[in-house]
């Protein structure tokens, strides 16, 4: 039977939702913006938010999150962190949790079958289709099935970076976080060292396609279709290469190579694809993040509540589909101060919890 | 000459155009707007001509010009097709 597009409506749902990724500041993390599109579909349950240091500023936002719990490190691996689920559903419980950084996704997708014995439910892809977007392998899976990612190496010596000095400029990258461009070889070693030290080896060395990028958000149904799609041009990018502004662009060849995509993959859950679209007209994609981005709001306030959706998937309901998101709509971000009292950040530092609003 | 892009353009008569294909935006002054939309309607190029003309105080001469030198301008930002 065919069912007209709404947006999922929260506001009968007596839950506690946990999401993780609260900062914001010069390279956001999307706790905060998935958290208020939840809250804007109607949700009046309680809200967990899982923070991984006491200045993460979404913990300092009065009305976001009822509770905050500190969590170990994904690097400190899967033992300390189902430890700490443990403690923290045993205070209170959690129906869904919604992990939007990068480096955790791939330990709550591992561990989906013990959050589930602890009541937790989520939306999240297969390991199997999580690993084959990863940086690493996305230029050797996807070409062979027409879809065009631009020569990719990685690197693990810096007489690699040397030795393509032909071809600079080109993109460096970490494995999980940062990119960069390197116009010749000597940026190219200073970005390796940098981004060695930080996210480790391999690099990722990518060939420069110029033209337009897009950024399209999207969640899968993990059968090869989209739930939910909207895609954006940045307008404004910080000198870290961040989106601080936004419009919904409406590009049907756009659209086709993301659903072509997401169809070879089968994703399940949320997502952010990076597209170039090259001076040569050709569709190149550059990465897959997998998790929503830090704009997903753009996404609510073009007439799209993917976060909502995905609270609604990860329950096991059924969903209507979504609205057409609408084209020339614009986000730009805006910082603000938060004042607060010291003492909050002591409690959370040195209990590494905070209840915000009682039971 | 291809207009059909100028169909999808958002125009404002402060001159403000949005392409939401690309996610480009445009400025313009008010005979290029007006030129825009009677092109983006499917107007042929000779009822455009003759309704500038008899719109604005111009010569044809000048009209011609500046009007080729606009086509050009929309073929370059790739809102039309040669």
């Amino acid at each position: 039977m065919h069912r007209s597009p709404q947006n999922p409506d929260l506001s009968a749902l007596d839950i506690t939702i946990a999401v993780t990724g609260l900062k914001t500041g010069d390279n956001p993390q999307p706790g905060v913006p998935v958290i208020r599109s939840i809250r804007a579909a109607g949700f009046k349950g309680r809200i967990i938010g899982l923070v991984y240091d006491s200045m993460e500023s979404g913990i300092y936002l009065d009305d976001l999150v009822d509770e905050v719990y500190q969590m170990p490190y994904p690097s400190a691996g899967a033992e300390a962190f189902l430890t700490r689920m443990e403690y923290i559903v045993a205070k209170s419980k959690i129906d869904v949790i919604i992990p939007t950084l990068d480096a955790e996704v791939i330990l709550y997708i591992r561990l989906q079958d013990e959050l589930r014995k602890l009541g937790i439910h989520s939306y999240l892809p297969t390991e199997e289709c999580f690993l084959l977007r990863d940086k690493t392998k996305l230029a050797t899976y996807f070409p062979p099935r027409g879809i065009l990612v631009p020569d990719t190496a990685l690197v693990s010596e810096i007489s690699q970076i040397i030795s393509s000095k032909e071809q600079y400029p080109m993109m460096i990258k970490g494995r999980y976080y940062e990119a960069y461009k390197a116009n010749n070889v000597e940026e190219g070693l200073k970005y390796f060292y940098e981004i060695e030290s930080r996210w480790g080896l391999p690099i990722i060395l990518q060939k420069m396609i110029p033209g337009d990028e897009y950024n399209i958000v999207i969640v899968g149904d993990g059968e090869g279709g989209i739930l939910g799609m909207v895609p954006q041009k940045k307008l404004v990018i910080t000198d870290k290469g961040k989106g601080f502004g936004g419009v919904v662009v409406k590009n049907q060849q756009l659209e086709e190579f993301a659903t072509k995509v997401i169809a070879l993959l089968k994703w399940r859950g949320p997502c952010e694809l990076e597209v170039m679209r090259g001076y040569d007209r050709q569709y190149y994609l550059i990465e897959i993040n997998p998790r929503f981005p830090a704009w997903v709001r753009l996404a609510e306030g073009s007439g799209q509540n993917q976060p909502a959706a995905v609270v609604l998937k990860a329950l096991g309901q059924d969903l209507a589909p979504l609205p057409q998101c609408k084209s020339g709509t614009l986000f730009i971000r805006h910082a603000e101060d938060i004042i607060t009292d010291i003492s909050l950040m002591g409690e959370i530092s040195a209990k590494s919890e905070l209840m915000k609003k009682e039971k | 000459m291809d207009f059909s892009r100028l169909q999808n353009l958002a125009m404002n008569d402060n001159g403000f155009i949005f392409d939401p294909n690309s996610g480009y935006s445009y400025t313009s002054n008010e005979t290029g707007i007006y030129i825009m939309k009677l092109l983006s309607q499917g107007i042929d190029k000779e009822t455009v001509r003759e309704k500038v003309l008899a719109e604005y105080e111009v010569s044809e001469d000048n009209f011609n010009s500046d009007f080729e030198h606009y086509m050009l301008m929309l073929e370059a930002l790739g809102l039309v097709e040669f």
